[in-house]
């Protein structure tokens, strides 16, 4: 064992990965590789995680590097924790985010808990995000340099002791520069794509071919109605459509319509304009903070409800029961129930909850 | 680099230096196709022969009773499929018996015979030491029964079967018995009039061959119908070009396990026992599985309470010492092995799976090496 310690580093056969290895090793750290399996197909493209493929391209890189490398079955536990919350949120009318829980509950639970077992003292991702070590002893999680690439979003839920075990060696890199630095340490993964959201949902992430195969009782067709309760069409099942959708509706309308809500009672789903699309507030509940503590509230914040979606500037209230009041600074198109919603200061990760 | 202790021989063999001797020149010097009608062509089919005689010599069998192929799973494969679609086209019946402790090699060829052919199994069931009662393979016969299937000796708990026993059976009612003999080539007696079996496969890399090769002992007389056609290879029952210095290499690993049985079997058995008793002392909790002396003589496993199989394998690879939890085939699988179910291990438990199999670089050193590390491993994992 080297100085600096034992690091477990979850690879995915990407280059993000590879190079989040690569800087462990250089940095002096006794440096061990592993692999998840999360998912059982294996007929999927080449660019997902857990594909014979990316197997192949993970132990290379290990070889590459002279670090030992296992590839975990986690397929059991993957799918009670996460294909069931994914199927069962969708059931209810939601939207999940199966990402979330998966790094809260899989990557650093089961696998940190596993990296700690074998005598290791963190676990690596290649996620782009940071933490911080305060002065008072606290970890801070932070939004990773690279704006655009910034996975801090799905990585909200984690706590003082998962980030007390936690390296994220990229969180200070441009992804444009990893790709270049890969490719000047010869790993053959430089130009590899991008590991997938929704890593099990099949090719192109495609959710709606995964929930025909394995969830097929959410095919139950339905009306689709106006906000008055006139009957526009059909629908295929509510796990198709999310809030704030535009396309694939099959109505003819002379406005712009959009998903607005998703009955579950009803087995409808409801369509407007872009007006009553628009909301300036939301009710989250599982809020969970960073620090293990809601801070002194109202307080102002900024806060993203999708993955993708920018901060919008907004007043958070923490509430009994981890619940949360978050008032918008504006209206906004697609408040999500199901989505999570994640609270900033700055870069700082304050944590989050998910939309009611 | 440190020493690595190799205690995966179930999973694989390094290639004897006598046997990578022996197939060399076969690549480069003596290189004919064995069809052919030239001086090259000759050599490769004199060495053929050659091996062909020296491995029925072992088995007791005529060489024309031999089928070389291309590994364990093609060798049983060809078995249950040609016996089973041969007997159906004869219109003799469609059950075969098979049991409870065989490998998947066997399992999932029947289960597609099951589900696609019209064929129905019966599975003997394994007693707690993964044994099979003979009484309970002659229950199971029915007029249609084509094809008995049991296991020599089992892959995952080391439990040999009291094959001659089903063998009479079988040959009783006039039913062909084929063996998976692959874990017990170069351990346990191959003699096929002994062991009463009309069928026997074997895997070469099992026994210090190279991987890529296998051989299938079919009885004559036996209805086969080959899997594999083309030319009229192995007497048209497994068409193919012969990969002639695997074949060669196969014979002379064969032999020289066989002559070196009765002397390494002693060795590797009380390096075994003197394993076992120590993981036992050390680990009070831990469970020998598959029988306490029926067992193949470099075969240790256990199951141990609190520990999940593959961060212990982690931590002993990290260790430099390689082991298994069950059949090398469902490393990385979170699913409790079908045979520790079978013999009623608890599911729980079964997860904790541990199979250190010997073979002849092991030394004394080794155990004491691994006596000192799996103790300390499973104190640290199950501290969890």
């Amino acid at each position: 064992m080297t100085e600096r310690g034992t690091v477990v580093v979850a690879m995915s056969g990407g280059v993000d990965s590879a190079m989040a290895a690569a800087l462990l090793v250089e940095q002096g750290y006794t440096v061990i590789g592993i692999m998840l399996r999360l998912w059982a197909t294996c007929s999927m493209g080449d660019n997902r995680c857990c594909t014979p493929d990316s197997m192949a391209a993970a132990r290379q890189v290990a070889a590459q590097l002279n670090i030992p490398f296992y590839v975990l079955d986690y397929r059991e536990v993957f799918r009670h924790i996460v294909v069931d919350y994914f199927v069962s949120t969708y059931a209810a009318g939601r939207t999940p985010n199966p990402c979330i829980l998966c790094n809260e509950r899989i990557r650093f639970g089961f696998l940190l808990k596993q990296a700690l077992a074998l005598g290791a003292q963190y676990l690596a991702t290649g996620h782009y995000a940071r933490v911080r070590r305060t002065e008072a002893g606290t970890y801070q999680l932070l939004r990773g340099r690279d704006l655009s690439k910034d996975q801090s979003y799905v990585l909200h839920r984690l706590n003082q002791w998962q980030l007390q075990h936690v390296l994220f060696p990229l969180g200070d890199w441009l992804k444009s520069d990893v790709r270049r630095a890969a490719l000047q340490r010869g790993l053959m993964v430089h130009d590899r794509s991008d590991s997938q959201d929704l890593c099990f949902a099949g090719d192109n992430g495609d959710y709606r071919a995964f929930i025909a195969q394995y969830a097929p009782q959410l095919l139950r067709p339905g009306p689709i109605l106006d906000t008055s309760g006139t009957l526009l069409g059909q629908h295929q099942g509510l796990a198709f459509y999310t809030i704030g959708q535009r396309k694939g509706l099959g109505i003819a309308r002379a406005q712009r319509t959009y998903v607005v809500q998703l009955d579950p009672a009803r087995n409808a789903v409801i369509v407007g304009s872009a007006e009553e699309l628009g909301r300036d507030t939301l009710f989250a509940s599982a809020v969970h903070y960073i620090s293990g503590h809601a801070p002194p509230s109202p307080v102002r914040i900024t806060a993203r409800i999708r993955y993708k979606s920018p901060d919008v500037p907004a007043t958070l209230t923490c509430l009994e029961g981890a619940r949360a009041h978050v008032q918008f600074d504006w209206p906004l198109r697609d408040i999500t129930p199901g989505q999570a919603v994640v609270f900033y200061q700055g870069d700082v990760v304050l944590g989050g909850g998910f939309i009611e | 680099m440190r020493r690595v202790i190799y205690l995966d021989h179930s999973a694989s063999t390094p290639v004897d230096a006598r046997v990578l001797e022996v197939m060399m020149p076969f690549f480069t010097e003596y290189y004919g196709n064995p069809s052919g009608m030239h001086a090259q062509a000759r050599a490769s089919a004199q060495a053929l022969d050659r091996s062909r005689w020296e491995v029925a010599e072992i088995l007791g069998c005529k060489p024309k009773e031999i089928i070389f192929t291309s590994c364990g799973t093609e060798s049983n494969n060809l078995a249950i499929r040609g016996v089973a679609f041969a007997a159906a086209r004869a219109g003799k019946g469609r059950h075969i018996i098979t049991s409870a402790c065989e490998h998947s090699a066997v399992t999932q060829t029947i289960a597609q015979l099951c589900e696609h052919f019209g064929f129905q199994q019966t599975v003997v069931p394994v007693d707690r030491w993964g044994m099979i009662d003979p009484a309970d393979v002659e229950r199971a016969l029915r007029p249609d029964t084509v094809l008995i299937s049991i296991i020599y000796a089992n892959n995952e708990v080391g439990t040999i079967q009291p094959l001659a026993e089903i063998g009479a059976i079988a040959r009783a009612h006039g039913i062909p018995l084929h063996t998976d003999a692959v874990q017990a080539g170069g351990y346990l007696d191959l003699n096929v009039d002994r062991l009463n079996v009309d069928l026997l496969s074997l895997s070469g890399h099992k026994f210090y061959a190279p991987k890529g090769v296998g051989m299938l002992f079919v009885r004559e007389g036996v209805a086969l119908l080959p899997q594999q056609t083309g030319g009229g290879h192995e007497r048209g029952r497994r068409a193919g070009t012969e990969n002639v210095p695997y074949i060669v290499a196969l014979a002379k690993a064969l032999k020289l396990a066989h002559d070196m049985r009765p002397t390494e079997n002693e060795r590797l058995a009380r390096l075994r026992d003197h394993l076992i008793q120590g993981v036992q002392t050390a680990l009070p909790d831990a469970q020998l599985t598959g029988h306490p002396t029926e067992r193949l003589p470099h075969h240790a496993s256990f199951v141990i309470p609190g520990v999940e199989a593959n961060a212990l394998l982690m931590y002993l690879d990290m260790a430099g010492i390689c082991a298994a939890s069950g059949s090398a085939c469902h490393t990385g699988i979170a699913e409790p092995s079908a045979v520790l179910l079978a013999m009623g291990i608890p599911r729980q438990l079964a997860l904790g799976a541990l199979r250190l199999t010997l073979g002849r670089s092991n030394t004394a050193e080794d155990i004491e090496m691994v006596l000192e590390v799996l103790p300390a491993a499973v104190r640290q994992l199950s501290a969890l």
